[in-house]
């Protein structure tokens, strides 16, 4: 019995971290209603440069994370301005093929940069853990998840009381009333894409802790980003979360119960489901 | 004959028979490298004809096209290794596989009103999912794979479907041609045009009284039994299946890529893309392996891509097509 308590645990933790990611392509999509399919990229760009930080200067991941999602704010707020505000009205194909493109030159970037190798980052306290009750909790995962929750509830205060924050929620209301009333949409776009961006490069240094880093998982995280955002109800941060700690739970007991290979299966049994039984997501609103 | 020709400009009935001509005698000239590069052309054309029925004419955005490939190839191998079942049959087994699945996913999907996006993403869903199952189906081999016994290539057999890259040159050959008259047809016809006004705004085709739900269905079914026939081939000309490389993700994604390259909705584009994005593809993994830089193959694709929807988001048909005025119809 223990050994599931400790399991379902360890999938909550994970899950936090899977929320703050997911959480990155739901604020994208519900302002500018663009499915980031470069997400997964992104996050492996962060990965790496925490990587190479972590060698060269020697830092602890944890302390990195504000740089790097500062770094991923200024590479996505780039990408929005330069070139996605562009196809902002145009087809969903159009858009998709923009953001493919972008999505192989990234992965083809990073594998071309370190190689094809699978690497991780050494922290000291790696195989510490945590005896709470006869539940065993791993030291890594339980600071990835603390990260993680920070994360949101900073993005959460920002968009509840900073005047930018409270202005992207209103363009994500109503784009047109929005530029009505005088605000920079283009700029609060940006500024959106520069936030989905950061959150999903913070969740990359979390992660980092937990698994290995190779260019080619890029596109595997993109799709759980989808399965957990589409669960949770795209565009709904709770949602996000929500999403994150069920396809948290779901990986860790699946991987346990049946077959570690089979996981994935399990999310996207998840997903096919909530799509069928609700459409919109456990905590989305209807269209 | 007559439909077929009516409304045609001379100009592109002219180079269309100039292209056939030419793809006709090709593997007389050409190499065989040159012929297994053309057939790999001719998969991704056919394949993008298939899925440009449902989104370039119906509107409905498949980003899980592998799923039909996967069960058409699947089925009628694992019915030729097991029963040694003629792969015509097995052909046949797979494109009703592939039909059952297609219209379920969509009758599911249209009836719980899945739209849009999440549609797409329902369909990666089913692709993976099924890509996961078929990995742990032992009767099939799992991930370790199917295996077609090797074909003797000392003489074409067209029933066995065991013989030489030239042999499928010339059968994929003649189902592009059979695609391309069939979607030439059928945008003449009336489904073709409440497919049309489907894509163009749902909700005005329902109010205009016709059955969206069926027509989308039919779009979907269509798209997936064309999608299993190519799959089924692939079976025979690979000898070999793995359900990580025959339901990638990354065939979904190959297989949309060259007809919205191409033009999406127009009838030419995806055998132009097919053509652009395969010699591109080639070209850049010769180069590549001359100058051997992991990855500089992809950047260049990628980039290219970019520089395609950036430049020409219609698509390269449209394009070329009025540089070879072309649609100058006599009308």
């Amino acid at each position: 019995m223990l050994t599931y308590v400790s399991i379902i645990v360890a999938g909550l933790l994970t899950g936090c971290v899977y929320g703050l990611m997911a959480l990155g392509l739901s604020v994208i999509f519900g302002v500018t209603r663009i499915v980031n399919f470069a997400h997964g990229e992104m996050m492996v760009v962060g990965m790496y440069a925490v990587l190479v930080l972590n060698q060269k200067l020697g830092l602890d991941p944890f302390v990195m994370t504000p740089v790097i999602a500062a770094g991923l704010f200024v590479g996505g707020y780039a990408l929005q301005r330069g070139l996605v505000n562009r196809y902002i009205a145009r087809p969903e194909h159009e858009q998709f093929l923009l953001l493919l493109a972008v999505a192989i030159m990234l992965t083809s970037s990073t594998l071309m940069v370190f190689g094809p190798d699978a690497r991780n980052v050494q922290v000291d306290y790696a195989y510490d853990s945590y005896e709470i009750g006869g539940v065993l909790v791993d030291k890594v995962r339980l600071l990835a998840a603390l990260g993680a929750v920070g994360g949101v509830a900073a993005l959460w205060a920002f968009f509840r009381w900073t005047r930018t924050g409270k202005s992207i929620r209103a363009c994500a209301d109503n784009q047109v009333g929005a530029q009505v009333v005088g605000l920079d949409v283009k700029r609060l776009y940006a500024v959106t894409f520069g936030i989905g961006a950061a959150c999903v490069g913070a969740a990359g240094v979390l992660l980092l802790l937990l698994v290995d880093v190779q260019p080619y998982i890029a596109a595997d995280f993109t799709l759980l980003a989808f399965i957990i955002v589409i669960v949770g109800g795209l565009g709904s941060m709770p949602g996000a979360l929500l999403g994150g700690l069920l396809v948290g739970v779901s990986e860790a007991l699946s991987g346990f119960m049946v077959l570690p290979s089979l996981k994935s299966m399990f999310s996207f049994a998840l997903l096919i489901v909530v799509l069928l039984v609700r459409p919109q997501g456990l905590l989305g609103r209807r269209a | 004959m007559q439909e077929m020709l009516s409304g045609v400009p001379r100009r592109a009935a002219l180079a269309l028979a100039l292209f056939v001509a030419a793809m006709l005698a090709m593997p007389l000239f050409a190499g065989s490298y040159v012929v297994s590069v053309l057939v790999v052309v001719l998969f991704s054309a056919y394949l993008g004809q298939a899925w440009n029925i449902m989104m370039g004419f119906a509107g409905q955005l498949s980003l899980g096209h592998a799923l039909y490939v996967g069960l058409g190839a699947y089925v009628s191998a694992a019915l030729f290794v097991h029963f040694g079942l003629p792969p015509w049959i097995g052909m046949l087994a797979g494109m009703a596989a592939a039909a059952l699945a297609g219209s379920l996913i969509a009758a599911l999907s249209f009836r719980f009103g899945v739209t849009g996006v999440y549609f797409a993403l329902l369909t990666i869903a089913f692709a993976e999912f099924t890509r996961i199952v078929f990995n742990h189906f032992g009767w099939v081999g799992g991930s370790s794979g199917l295996f077609l016994p090797v074909a003797n290539l000392a003489r074409d057999d067209l029933v066995n479907l065991r013989g030489s890259p030239a042999m499928f040159y010339y059968i994929l050959l003649a189902l592009t041609l059979c695609a391309l008259a069939l979607g030439h047809l059928l945008l003449r016809r009336r489904v073709g045009f409440y497919w049309q006004a489907i894509r163009e705004d749902q909700e005005a085709a329902q109010a205009l009284g016709i059955d969206v739900f069926r027509y989308k269905i039919a779009a979907v079914t269509l798209s997936a039994v064309m999608t299993a026939i190519a799959g089924a081939l692939m079976a025979f000309y690979d000898n070999n299946l793995y359900p990580d490389t025959t339901f990638a993700i990354g065939r979904s994604i190959d297989i949309i890529t060259a007809p919205i390259i191409g033009g999406l909705g127009t009838l030419f584009g995806p055998i132009l893309g097919a053509f652009v994005l395969t010699v591109l593809s080639e070209t850049m993994t010769n180069l590549s392996s001359a100058i051997g830089i992991n990855g500089l193959k992809q950047w260049i694709y990628g980039a290219t891509l970019l520089a395609i929807v950036m430049l020409q988001p219609a698509g390269l048909w449209p394009w070329l097509r009025a540089r070879l005025r072309l649609d100058e119809a006599k009308r």
